[in-house]
């Protein structure tokens, strides 16, 4: 194995992906190419309908191609079945919703430990590791609050305290900030940050939001399926 | 169990759904308990006679035809009958039709010895019974139920028999004793039961002198009672009062069957119950998966793979209907003394509530298949789409 791909995290090699309505084919993303390096903060921008959600959600395991191979840690995640995918998900990606989507039966707490729930650690110490996800989010104090108790900045420290909890590889942020304010984006933001650059955390971001972006490491543009090349931006 | 939190957040989401769901499940299984208990008490019955080396003749045709007296002599000397008693129905009640008591008048020698072993009464109270001509021997839950004691003198209301002198249907009694059930399964059958001297009824009653309603028989062998059933028949055959020799179980069972097949009268009803209940349920169940696919969708994210959230699914139906079945089967079991006040005579027992949980289980899981399959083949991105 090479010392590059040893550094590779996520390698998207000639990705296409295409949809059947009716007779047609459409076409949404088309011969992708694509390396992450471990430890790098990537933000992916791009208008709506760019595909940028699409490429994510691939990156994480919970969507396919039709054609071409995405490597991540080395492993070709679509040889995977649906189990495997599954467990390949709740070992080594932590996933950050635009909407948060926390349980909202669930206290911050029991939404954190629901990643930890398909492991074999004991309840002791699901309930360490759960306490030091939300610590290190800053939100344990609200650890007993449920979803409609928080505040938007406070909902999505919760979610990336369960997107961190399994202790993954890599963090795929679909629009982060989408739902908040600037000053609750900015820490979480900021947060994302910490993660990247002080707990190793490769993170792939998708976002709308040039200063979210002026957050990452680099940044790349989509649109209509394609990447564009490194540090052109769109003209919106 | 480390799932139990989930699931239980999960079926109290909507607390107004979830209660009146649960309360329709409720009292559909009170439902199921106490009709499954009436009908295992009436396909079970323990009642009067019982035992394998117990038989019971009747006239042929129907049972509440009589047979001639004289017929116990010829019954006494078919080999194998150790002995032979005769009964007739007395239908009686204290005051009030809804105090039925199971009066009986009975051969004093060969009833109990035929049912030798079966009642405890001192040797007080069975002297005083010989000796007093309109004395009775009541069951101590009987004396206890309308506060009658030893001594008192007690009007029976029979719902046939008119009595010789005055035409009345009014028979008064001497309370002279009373006696209980030496087989503990047995105290509820003989609860309301009245014995008095058939001597008396037979001289007192304006028609059918010298008839009785049924005789019973006690075997040698239990294994010869088929053989000794035949012998009995055909000791009768083409007579004017051909017999009908059967086990006291199955006597019993067609006594009861007079009322109609219980049994499919109940399990129609708690058939409808249960059909109506599938839909009603079933449709709950779908329209909570359907409200939460986003969330369902996010636990896929998080790393639940398909067959988890099948089990999560099911399991959720299984908390509820298996809930909703306790405390309907408790419910029920609580409300057993009720019953067998309304059925008096009749033995009910808790068992028969055991397959009610059997039943909540298959409800459980005809229920939450299709909203658990469902949510097993759910698409992670189509069902996120709805809510990024």
């Amino acid at each position: 194995m090479s010392d590059q791909s040893n550094h590779t995290l996520v390698n998207v090699d000639g990705v296409e992906k295409m949809f059947h309505r009716g007779s047609e084919d459409i076409h949404v993303l088309a011969d992708l190419h694509l390396k992450v390096p471990k430890g790098e903060f990537l933000a992916l921008m791009g208008p709506s309908g760019s595909e940028k959600t699409t490429l994510l959600n691939m990156i994480a395991a919970i969507d396919r191609p039709t054609s071409g191979e995405l490597l991540v840690m080395n492993e070709n995640i679509f040889r995977f079945n649906d189990s495997q995918s599954a467990r390949w998900r709740n070992e080594h990606v932590g996933y950050v919703f635009q909407t948060f989507n926390l349980i909202p039966v669930l206290t911050a707490f029991e939404n954190v430990e629901l990643p930890l729930l398909l492991t074999h650690l004991s309840a002791s110490q699901r309930k360490t590791n759960t306490m030091a996800a939300l610590t290190l989010v800053g939100i344990a104090d609200r650890a007993k609050h449920k979803p409609n108790e928080l505040s938007g900045g406070q909902a999505q420290r919760v979610a990336i305290a369960r997107a961190l909890v399994a202790d993954p590889m890599l963090l795929v942020c679909d629009e982060p900030t989408g739902d908040l304010d600037r000053k609750s984006a900015d820490d979480v933001l900021h947060l994302l940050q910490v993660l990247n650059r002080e707990h190793g955390k490769s993170i792939v971001m998708v976002t709308h939001d040039p200063k979210a972006a002026d957050f990452a490491s680099r940044v790349l543009h989509m649109d209509k399926g394609a990447l564009l090349e490194a540090g052109t931006r769109l003209q919106d | 169990m480390k799932y139990f939190p989930l699931i239980w957040a999960t079926l109290w989401r909507k607390k107004t759904r979830t209660v009146f769901t649960l309360l329709s499940i409720v009292i559909a299984f009170l439902l199921f308990g106490v009709l499954e208990t009436i009908d295992h008490a009436f396909s079970h019955p323990s009642g009067g006679v019982t035992g394998a080396d117990k038989l019971v003749t009747t006239n042929k045709y129907s049972i509440t035809l009589s047979l001639p007296f004289a017929d116990a002599q010829q019954i006494r000397s078919v080999p194998g009958v150790a002995e032979a008693t005769w009964i007739s129905w007395f239908g009686g009640y204290y005051q009030e039709p809804k105090n039925f008591v199971f009066a009986l008048p009975v051969d004093t020698d060969s009833y109990f010895n035929l049912h030798k072993g079966e009642f405890v009464v001192s040797d007080e109270h069975m002297q005083a019974y010989r000796n007093t001509r309109t004395g009775a021997l009541a069951n101590s839950a009987l004396l206890k139920k309308f506060g009658w004691k030893i001594g008192d003198k007690i009007p029976l209301h029979s719902t046939i028999w008119t009595r010789k002198d005055d035409g009345s249907l009014d028979w008064t009694f001497d309370i002279v004793g009373s006696f209980s059930a030496k087989d503990p399964t047995q105290a509820g059958a003989q609860a309301t039961t009245l014995l008095f001297h058939y001597e008396l009824f037979d001289e007192g009653r304006s028609f059918g002198k010298g008839s009785v309603g049924w005789f019973e028989e006690r075997v040698n062998d239990a294994s010869q009672s088929a053989a000794i059933s035949s012998r009995i028949d055909a000791l009768f055959a083409n007579s004017p009062n051909e017999t009908k020799t059967q086990p006291a179980n199955d006597f019993a069972m067609a006594f009861i069957k007079q009322l109609g097949d219980i049994g499919f009268v109940l399990r129609a009803i708690l058939g409808a119950v249960f059909f109506t209940l599938l839909f009603l349920t079933g449709n709950t169940m779908m329209q909570s998966v359907r409200e939460r696919i986003p969330e369902l969708a996010v636990l896929k994210t998080l790393g639940f793979g398909d067959g988890r959230v099948l089990r999560l699914v099911l399991a959720e139906s299984l908390l509820l209907c298996v809930i909703a079945a306790i405390i309907g089967l408790a419910l029920s079991y609580a409300m057993l003394p009720i019953i067998k006040i309304a059925l008096q005579g009749v033995e009910l027992t808790p068992s028969a509530l055991i397959p009610g949980i059997g039943v909540a289980v298959l409800l459980a899981l005809i229920v939450g298949a299709a909203p658990a399959l469902r949510a097993m083949r759910l698409n992670i991105v189509d069902a996120l789409a709805d809510k990024r």
